[in-house]
């Protein structure tokens, strides 16, 4: 019914009876607003609205300088070389996409003229390729002209293996044609329903100039002097580089986009912690905007009594969750711990997980921990809004889970700690060492004791704890233990990526070096074949239906608990006017900032 | 004295050696990853991280890593950072000029209270002032730089908003400004190191004063009817200082260790902050060099002091 609906929804919007608000706020009448709701109208055949700008000032420059505080400061600014967020977030103030995407999840057009769609033919209705149509004119910071080539180029230098960029899962299987100096077309091998990967955004998307790294593919990656002094077509050129500590950048006074930038320079100093970065920018003022602000919400209340900032908020689909370990942490198969020839002694009884889920205490964490920056959650994938379920719920409930348990035949013992058949109901729960996941453990930890289970705690550095490194028994994949807390970072506006760590050919065994994703081991063949159906339908409707089933079988076996949706938290000074977008990187959308007089 | 210098140059040598070995070894058994923020972004595939890996030579085994290690920095290579992908010792360089500035800033301070506080207090003996600098002198060393670090934040930035607490190696002034900007955001972080070196060193000061003191000699000067002031700076101090200055010279490493707490709290960007940030991110190229330079410091800074010993005092030969 709801594909019936919106389908007709989609006619009203291409005939003009339906404005493309109005469209909107019906999807989000039946749980379906999307930042990608636009995508949806795109294969729709509509085409792609772009994202509303709020940018008021009516000249280039004379804004001073904008002064940002990243507590990690970006350490290389090749944003294909990228060890986290922050790199790409100092490069992206030098390098740009082709679009990227506001805080709706729009898309919003940067070197492109125009959003691909079905309509005007740059979009195949097979999902077989797009095309983009570049913006003439541009010139790179050196004066050199931009132009398809680069983006040729830039395709080949990550896909080449030997460059070891860690962009390359985004272009490896892709092809990029130059059809003429300004359009180039993108080839996929298989449909694929989000085309908007390649190019698009800070993470993977960022275009370098061929004529500067075209002697420094492969193997030589390493040796370009360009990777420290970046060159590219952005609203700030390069200045000054120092390893961990600052970037800097003067206005570009050629930049393609009108009226923009509206600060004369940008300084990013790094280093530090996030509560100092907080006071330093809502307390002191001595800094405009502060990234990554995790501090406990009461920290940040008492800075911002009568200070010179504020916290800003943007939402996106980061869910802190506690994952449920479906084989034996405790016993060794071939010298596998957690090997996919056991089954775990507590969780194979579904009545364990699903009273486990009724003992976390969802709004005191809220409450006591993440305040204003978190939201509660029965879902594990929380955005785009478009495939957010509405079939879950959760509740926090220590009665009934008590009497589930008892049903079950889990009786307490003399301890008071239940059993049955001997097996005591006795958890292990790691996560990495962090604020706010210590303080959620005990809150657990309490409501557990409570219902008769026994939970030992334990925390684990997080450089450890999310290390790749084979030999360490603590890392989060071996999960050497029953139930293991953190977050996956959703780092693009659409969930195939995050969805398919969980297939089963994915478990995470000794076999590929834990290599695999699926940490919880999990096997579920519905969830399999949702979402493979899902990775190449091309109907953005049933595809979203695939997606939201697929959640609704997690919530159902109980696979993962989530804690809470965190939104981003950043802290800005009070008259500037930073657009900061839940589906992108900080900087993303920096050519649109500006400072309120 | 130059062959004594030389042997002794000769004597680092393996000792340096032995210090390196154990640094690597370490280093290379501690856990962690440098590429293990890869490991959580979906978008990355496995077998990325398994390429870094091997690029960087980091499934080699341990003994293999090492000798490659040695053969780099014995051509001048220092290594290559994996988080920055830039050679270490551009890295060190980049970082060296602020951090010499705040330590050096902070060893003039901490000499300039504690040589007069020290002569003054050892020449009144149980006076009122010798009390207040000797509590003083305790409630110093015993007070952490991260607790004062914090305190002065709170006391100068935040309460009276007087001073940056945010350094900046990019200051944007010219001329005289640039100068009053550089001190004005440098007088936390030295004030910080300085107050808590200068404690211990009033202590050390005093007491040496006092043994030389007591001595004969001083008593014979005093007799001979040479003033007091004289008698403090030309005899006592000269004789004083000896220990002094030795104990300078061992602790300036040390110093560059607890430089690093405060580089953290300020944001300066210094060895110190290079060394955190880089052993948080699994650096371990920059974390070996960054440790083997405070070695290499160590052992030279032992030299130096033994060296100084024998000039101030010429009864010590060199053999």
């Amino acid at each position: 019914m709801l594909d019936k609906e919106m389908r007709s929804m989609i006619g009203d919007v291409k005939d003009g009876r339906m404005d493309r608000r109005a469209f909107i706020k019906r999807m989000a009448a039946v749980g379906l607003t999307a930042p990608l709701a636009n995508q949806i109208l795109a294969l729709g055949g509509v085409a792609m609205a772009e994202g509303a700008s709020t940018y008021k000032p009516t000249k280039r420059g004379g804004g001073g300088a904008l002064k940002l505080l990243w507590w990690q400061g970006p350490t290389l600014l090749n944003p294909h070389f990228a060890t986290g967020t922050k790199d790409q977030d100092g490069s992206r103030l030098f390098y740009e996409p082709l679009a990227c995407w506001d805080p709706d999840g729009n898309m919003k057009l940067v070197l492109a003229t125009e959003i691909p769609s079905i309509q005007n033919g740059l979009l195949a209705a097979d999902g077989k390729s797009v095309t983009w149509k570049l913006k003439p004119g541009v010139k790179w910071h050196d004066g050199k002209p931009f132009s398809a080539d680069d983006l040729v180029f830039t395709w080949q230098y990550a896909k080449d293996p030997a460059t070891a960029a860690i962009t390359i899962g985004v272009y490896r299987d892709i092809t990029v044609e130059k059809i003429d100096d300004l359009t180039v077309k993108i080839t996929f091998p298989k449909p694929t329903p989000f085309w908007a990967d390649a190019f698009v955004g800070a993470g993977a998307g960022q275009i370098l100039p061929k004529h500067l790294f075209a002697d420094y593919i492969g193997s030589k990656s390493r040796e370009a002097p360009t990777n420290l002094s970046p060159v590219g077509t952005g609203p700030y050129k390069f200045v000054e580089f120092k390893p961990g500590d600052l970037i800097r950048g003067v206005i570009n006074p050629d930049y393609h986009m009108q009226n923009r930038p509206y600060f004369d320079s940008v300084e990013m100093k790094g280093g530090g912690d996030a509560v100092s970065a907080a006071r330093a920018v809502i307390q002191t003022g001595e800094y405009d905007f502060g990234w990554n602000i995790q501090v406990e919400d009461d920290v940040l209340l008492r800075l911002e009594k009568g200070g010179k900032g504020k916290t800003v908020y943007a939402v996106g689909g980061d869910t802190e969750f506690i994952a449920l370990n479906f084989t034996d942490p405790n016993v060794e198969v071939d010298g596998e711990r957690s090997s996919m020839k056991t089954k775990h002694p507590l969780f194979s009884d579904p009545v364990v997980r699903k009273a486990l889920s009724l003992l976390v205490d969802r709004d005191s964490v809220k409450k006591a921990i993440y305040g204003r920056a978190g939201r509660t959650t029965a879902n594990f994938l929380n955005g785009p809004e478009k495939f957010v379920s509405k079939n879950t719920s959760w509740e926090f409930n220590i009665e009934k889970a008590a009497k589930m348990l008892d049903d079950a035949g889990w009786k307490p013992g003399a301890d008071g700690i239940r059993e049955k058949d001997g097996k005591k109901l006795k958890l292990l729960y790691q996560t990495a060492i962090n604020g706010p996941r210590q303080k959620t453990q005990a809150i657990v930890k309490q409501a557990c004791q409570k219902a008769g289970i026994d939970v030992e705690l334990k925390s684990v550095v997080a450089s450890v704890f999310f290390s790749s490194d084979v030999a360490n028994p603590d890392t989060y994949p071996k999960f050497y233990a029953d139930i293991e807390m953190f977050q996956i970072p959703l780092s693009q506006p659409d969930p195939s990526q995050h969805m398919r760590r969980y297939l089963s050919t994915a478990v995470a065994t000794k076999e590929n070096k834990w290599q695999g994703t699926n940490f919880p081991r999990w096997v579920n063949k519905d969830y399999d074949a949702a979402i493979n159906a899902a990775d190449t339908e091309m109907d953005p409707v049933k595809r979203a239906a695939l997606y939201i089933k697929a959640n609704d079988l997690m919530w159902e076996d109980t696979v993962f608990i989530p804690v809470m949706h965190r939104l981003k938290v950043e802290a800005a000074a009070n008259n500037l006017r930073p657009v900061i977008s839940g589906w992108a990187n900080e900087t993303d959308n920096l050519f649109d900032w500006y400072r309120e007089e | 004295m130059s062959q004594y210098v030389l042997r002794r140059l000769l004597i680092a040598i393996p000792s340096l050696l032995g210090i390196s070995a154990v640094l690597f070894f370490v280093l290379a058994l501690a856990p962690g990853d440098p590429f293990s923020e890869l490991a959580t972004n979906p978008n990355v595939p496995p077998e990325v991280q398994a390429a870094l890996r091997a690029k960087f030579g980091l499934d080699d085994p341990i003994y293999l890593r090492y000798v490659h290690w040695l053969n780099a920095m014995l051509h001048g290579d220092w290594g290559f950072s994996f988080v920055s992908r830039m050679d270490v010792d551009k890295l060190i360089l980049q970082r060296l000029p602020t951090t010499l500035y705040v330590i050096g800033s902070a060893q003039i301070l901490a000499l300039l209270i504690a040589i007069p506080v020290g002569v003054y207090a050892a020449t009144k003996p149980y006076s009122l002032f010798d009390q207040v600098a000797n509590t003083l002198a305790f409630v110093g060393f015993s007070l952490p730089t991260f607790f004062t670090g914090i305190l002065f934040i709170l006391i100068f930035s935040v309460t009276l908003d007087w001073l940056p607490f945010v350094y900046t190696t990019d200051v944007k002034a010219t001329g005289i400004h640039w100068v009053f900007e550089m001190i004005r955001q440098a007088i936390m972080p030295v004030a910080v190191l300085g107050l808590f070196q200068a404690a211990s060193m009033t202590r050390f000061v005093r007491s040496a004063m006092l043994d030389v003191i007591r001595l004969d000699y001083i008593t014979t000067a005093r007799a001979k009817g040479l003033g007091q002031a004289k008698v403090i700076v030309k005899h006592v101090m000269r004789n004083a200082m000896i220990p002094v200055v030795t104990l300078i010279a061992l602790q300036i490493p040390a110093v560059f260790g607890g430089a690093i707490v405060t580089e953290q709290i300020f944001r300066i960007p210094g060895i110190g902050s290079l060394l955190i940030s880089s052993i948080l991110s699994n650096d371990t190229p920059v974390v070996m060099a960054v440790t083997f330079v405070f070695a290499c410091l160590v052992v030279l800074f032992n030299l130096i002091a033994d060296i100084l010993y024998g000039w101030l005092d010429p009864r010590i030969s060199f053999r």
